[in-house]
């Protein structure tokens, strides 16, 4: 088992790599496209905006080579089904693709999903061909209903947007990996290399993350760190770890002590 | 004649299309979506859709995005 012949399929689409990065809150087009390189992400989430009337024709597009990225739409900043279905219709037409990251958001503060419009979201989209990953709640009942309305992956929060502050719940997400046949992705909370290997050590089939690269130091650095660290966790996963015991096994042989 | 693009109301040309509003705008067809009045226009019609006056018009693309 080598990373190369694991394949990650979602949507009847095969990927390589397991980790899916956001676009915003980099500091030029140039950073976003150097670490999206730099991350060997091959799905990349997008949001859909107004075009800017009065400013420079310059887009984030321009600056990514389309034949190598999946573009993933996103809901962001919907907080009802209908805003959240019209974004999808769009970003359809402007991308051309079936994919859309759904998100429908319940409030401002901590930005967890409203589980009821999402679902209902859900429905209105899978009807309508789309291939939905939703952003969800760490909560198996949920998961379980976005899998049978027909969403092509889970996507539940490790901790909230932008937070940091890694998986926060792994035993919920070990429940969900339990109980849902299609892949898992951890999708936010993410903060340094060792959270994004730990979702990948729970057996969850990838991790999306912005913030954690964005805004890291040196966003280039961190891109390539998390890159390394979903390979490492989804080897150590399929390795199988060895089991936690209290007290010390020597890996020196006894026989041949001296004295 | 009137309509709103994106939240704006602006001045344009009676038998305006979405295809000559665009061309207007300086904006190419390939990365964006129309939205008027709340129903997309597919690009195969943006020749063949003329706009009227109080149309709402809603020009959208990607953005960086999480």
């Amino acid at each position: 088992m080598t990373q190369t012949t694991d394949k990650l399929i979602i949507g009847g689409r095969e990927f390589t790599s397991r980790l899916m990065v956001g676009t915003g809150k980099y500091a030029s087009f140039e950073q976003t496209a150097l670490a999206l390189e730099m991350s060997g992400a091959e799905i990349i989430t997008v949001a859909v905006r107004r075009v800017n009337l009065d400013r420079s024709k310059e887009s984030l597009l321009d600056y990514i080579d389309l034949k190598k990225y999946t573009l993933l739409p996103n809901t962001a900043g919907c907080y009802t089904a209908d805003d959240a279905v019209r974004t999808c219709r769009l970003a359809r037409e402007a991308g051309m693709s079936d994919f859309v990251k759904l998100e429908v958001l319940g409030d401002e503060k901590t930005l967890f999903p409203d589980n009821e419009e999402l679902l209902k979201a859900a429905r209105i989209l899978v009807a309508e061909g789309f291939t939905v990953l939703p952003y969800c709640s760490d909560d198996v009942i949920v998961c379980k209903k976005l899998e049978d309305i027909g969403c092509a992956a889970v996507m539940p929060l490790g901790a909230p947007i932008g937070s940091g502050l890694g998986i926060r719940n792994p035993y919920n997400i070990r429940i969900i990996l339990e109980n849902v046949s299609v892949p898992v992705i951890v999708d936010a909370g993410v903060g340094s290399a060792s959270d994004a290997a730990v979702a990948m050590e729970l057996g969850c089939a990838g991790v999306l993350m912005n913030t954690a690269i964005a805004c890291a130091q040196d966003p280039i650095a961190m891109a390539e760190a998390m890159k390394l660290a979903v390979i490492a966790g989804r080897l150590s996963f399929k390795a199988g770890r060895i089991p936690r015991k209290l007290y010390a096994n020597a890996s020196s042989p006894l026989d041949g002590l001296i004295g | 004649m009137q309509i709103v693009l994106n939240g704006d109301s602006i001045e344009t040309v009676d038998g305006c299309t979405v295809e000559l509003l665009l061309q207007q705008l300086g904006i190419s067809r390939e990365r964006v979506a129309v939205e008027l009045n709340a129903d997309i226009v597919p690009k195969a019609g943006y020749e063949k859709q003329l706009l009227s006056d109080g149309d709402k018009i809603e020009i959208v693309h990607f953005v960086g995005g999480g």
